[in-house]
């Protein structure tokens, strides 16, 4: 059974995938018998390029990728060069984690909220300031550049690449590198990305692309803080696709593969560029210098990091105090008297959906971390490490749902599911789920696993215990922190998913991330904040549970409060 | 406690890429503790490693170990009753000091709890069952992790240079702690170290390997 676990997960992930590009495909050039398309045509194509404002759509989701990416990572590697160890970066460091559990979604409503025309940062310098006595009639949200919705991007995907980051490091010995360059005259921060920042891209290279596949896919975001005339590809796409008039199915098909291709090309354009820096940056390296003028510098790289994460959680307070607003006039700062009616009205409609996302994000995260655990059980027992062989590939495998767009393939899963004639039930969105939960909990927890000390093992081996027992009662029990961590991550991945849920679901299963989406669209501020707020706390509560449970757990075993 | 064992090397041979790592032959007694000497990269832990079961797939070896008569050569590790003494004492995070003693026990062993505590006491830690093993200093530790290995009822012992990370005072007392126990147990044992003084106090045959 546990031989068979590497090959399910790779089935698992794989094959739902290109089920669904092939369905999304073949719609697009005009196949799709359940819908009359009985033939091949080019018309799908046509009535997509016919589509107002489709360049300006493409435009803006493969700049906003990219942009994202780079501004995101280039933030990353100017904090990380400027890292001395102070107390501000450890305590930027600790700001930054809880931020990964923060779903798209909330953090995309807090800047919203922030920075709207009569959002809190307007009402803070006004009238002050600005002498506005009524919010400006400004496009600051929805802006037709996406430049909100890149701000919006940059604050989620600055904790992911920093944490990636902060997840190889330890394999490069920095320090002494640091160290090493720095006896040879070199400034700290120079020294880190001319000696530790060439070995650390290659590392973390996979979640660059997941990145940037998700940043020129991205739905929810987009809604929230996209351009709207028009917005960008992969909400027009979810547009058409709901269209009442189903031909414009095969419209939307053509549309998905259209953002598969601007996906591919944004990598492509992105792998060039790490070219082009490469042969600069080999220059660079070569050519001696030592580092002048750091300074600003690593200011720039503390500052950004800062203000990324500072804005999400501002953001927040703003949800926060517009959940909570009674009367709230434009100018002032904060409003005239608080109640709990919003809350009050919402809680009715609020605990089917959190209901509803808790079943669905507790059955992904389980079956996810049971098919991890037997993965890495297999790769225990088989002594085969991924290193030696296949399981390097497989390893990029698992990224392949984080790199193909989602709104790609989800769409011809869609159709295999209704030509399947599978109606819209919960465990086809926990399957749905699993793809996206599955590659971030096996990745989260293999490092622990892999480095867990094979004596351990080989003790209990002799002590006469099975293998099965050992699983049970060594192995387990003393993973026990970074499996309850990789069952955080798994649940605050599910609860952020939209797109899955509202597709795989088709509108009829709604969760908490579905339900603060659409009402997006409305405005009522109020509503928003308390969902986004309900959004925003849920991850939580698993993360909560992964400090806790441990230190609760093994109050009586000291060795066991700092993870093994 | 029992009858002693016995346990025979008999032309053991392990070879990496085609070269012969080490070749070794012999017959431990009863309480016998016999010593390999040598260096690292001689090849103690590969012999350690396959003697126990857990020799990695890249080496490959001949010759047959025997346990009373038995070969285990081609046993799974948890079956072949060769208890294992680390550097470190390994005395698992998660269990008491009782529950380590108790891991290792034989399922269907009478009277689990008197016999904890009796070896418990007869190594002077009498009412530390209930204690977290990381409260417990190294001397103790390492009495803790001998407890347990005689529990489990070994029929031959392997020890990985148990005594190499002790502080110097300890080391003696913990050496005698050790060799006598294992003698009064009948056990057959085999000692892999670089301490010429471990082999000194052994008392029992020894050889070295070079390389």
């Amino acid at each position: 059974m546990l031989r068979l676990a590497p090959l399910l997960i790779v089935t698992l992930l794989v094959g739902p995938i290109l089920a669904g590009l092939a369905m999304a495909l073949l719609p697009a050039f005009g196949y799709l018998p359940a819908l009359g398309g009985h033939g091949f045509s080019l018309d799908p194509w046509r009535q997509l390029l016919a589509q107002p404002g489709l360049a300006r759509s493409v435009g803006v989701s493969f700049a906003s990728g990219l942009f994202t990416t780079a501004v995101s990572l280039a933030v990353v590697l100017l904090f990380l060069a400027g890292v001395s160890g102070s107390r501000l970066d450890r305590w930027i460091r600790r700001l930054v984690a809880p931020l990964l559990s923060l779903p798209h979604a909330a953090a995309a409503f807090g800047l919203a909220f922030l920075i709207a025309p009569s959002g809190l940062l307007a009402r803070l310098v006004s009238p002050g300031l600005t002498g506005w006595q009524r919010p400006p009639d400004l496009l600051i949200v929805n802006d037709p550049w996406g430049l909100s919705l890149l701000a919006g991007l940059v604050i989620k995907e600055t904790p992911f690449l920093l944490l990636m980051c902060l997840a190889a490091l330890p394999q490069l010995d920095a320090e002494r590198r640091v160290a090493m360059a720095r006896s040879l005259g070199y400034r700290p921060m120079t020294a880190w990305l001319k000696v530790v920042a060439p070995s650390l891209y290659p590392l973390i290279r996979l979640p660059v692309f997941a990145v940037i596949a998700y940043a020129t896919s991205v739905v929810d975001v987009a809604l929230i803080l996209g351009p709207t005339l028009p917005p960008t590809l992969a909400v027009s796409i979810l547009t058409w696709f709901n269209d009442p008039d189903l031909s414009r199915r095969f419209m939307a098909s053509a549309g998905a593969v259209l953002q598969l291709g601007v996906t591919a090309t944004a990598l492509i354009a992105w792998c060039c560029l790490e070219r082009l820096v490469a042969r600069l940056g080999r220059h660079w390296l070569a050519r001696g210098g030592r580092g002048q003028g750091e300074r600003p510098l690593r200011l720039a790289g503390k500052g950004l990091i800062l203000l990324a994460s500072l804005t999400a959680f501002v953001g927040l307070v703003g949800l926060a105090l517009s959940s909570i607003a009674g009367f709230w006039r434009f100018p002032d700062a904060l409003p005239q008297s608080l109640t709990a009616t919003h809350w009050l009205r919402a809680l009715p409609t609020l605990t089917g959906p959190i209901a509803t996302t808790a079943l669905i994000a507790i059955g992904t995260t389980l079956l996810a971390l049971s098919l991890t655990l037997a993965a890495l059980e297999n790769e225990q027992r088989s002594g085969r490490r991924p290193a030696e062989g296949k399981l390097l590939s497989a390893l990029t495998l698992l990224y392949l749902p984080l790199i193909v767009p989602q709104i790609a393939f989800l769409f011809g899963l869609v159709v295999v599911m209704e030509s399947l004639g599978t109606r819209p039930r919960l465990w086809l969105v926990i399957f749905g789920h699993l793809l996206f939960v599955l590659p971030y909990a096996f990745l989260s927890l293999a490092e622990a696993y892999r480095r867990f000390d094979p004596r351990w093992t080989q003790l209990a081996l002799s002590l006469g215990a099975s293998r099965n027992a050992i699983f049970w009662r060594v192995r387990l029990p003393m993973l026990l922190a970074p499996l309850l961590t990789a069952g955080a991550v798994g649940l605050a991945v599910s609860i952020g998913q939209y797109l899955p849920t509202l597709l795989l679901g088709a509108g009829r299963i709604a969760t908490v991330t579905t339900e603060a989406v659409s009402l997006a669209a409305g405005g009522n501020r109020r509503v928003i904040g308390v969902w986004a707020l309900v959004q925003a706390s849920l991850p939580l509560v698993g993360f909560i549970i992964a400090v806790g449970l441990p230190r609760l757990l093994w109050s009586n075993r000291r060795d066991m409060r700092g993870s093994p | 406690m029992s009858a002693g064992h016995r346990l025979v090397l008999d032309d053991v041979r392990i070879i990496l890429q085609g070269n012969t790592l080490l070749e070794l032959d012999a017959e431990i007694g009863p309480g016998e503790v016999y010593t390999v000497m040598g260096p690292s990269g001689s090849g103690k832990s590969t012999l350690l490693a396959y003697l126990a079961g857990f020799l990695a797939p890249a080496f490959q070896a001949s010759g047959r170990v025997l346990l009373d008569g038995h070969d285990i050569s081609r046993l799974p590790a948890e079956r072949r009753g060769i208890g294992l003494l680390f550097q470190d004492p390994l005395l698992f995070p998660h269990l008491s000091v009782a529950g380590n003693l108790r891991f290792g026990m034989p399922r269907a062993a009478a009277d689990k709890a008197g016999r904890i505590e009796t070896a418990l006491e007869r190594v002077g830690l009498a009412g530390f069952g209930q204690r977290d093993p990381a409260t417990l200093s190294g001397g103790q530790k390492a009495r803790v992790a001998l407890m347990r290995l005689l529990l489990s009822a070994p029929r031959a012992v392997l020890l990985d240079e148990p005594f190499s990370k002790l502080d110097r005072p300890l080391r003696h007392d913990m050496r005698r702690l050790v060799f006598d126990r294992l003698r009064e147990a009948g056990l057959p044992s085999l000692l892999v170290t670089h301490d010429r003084e471990d082999a000194e106090e052994a008392g029992g045959r020894m050889i070295e390997l070079s390389h």
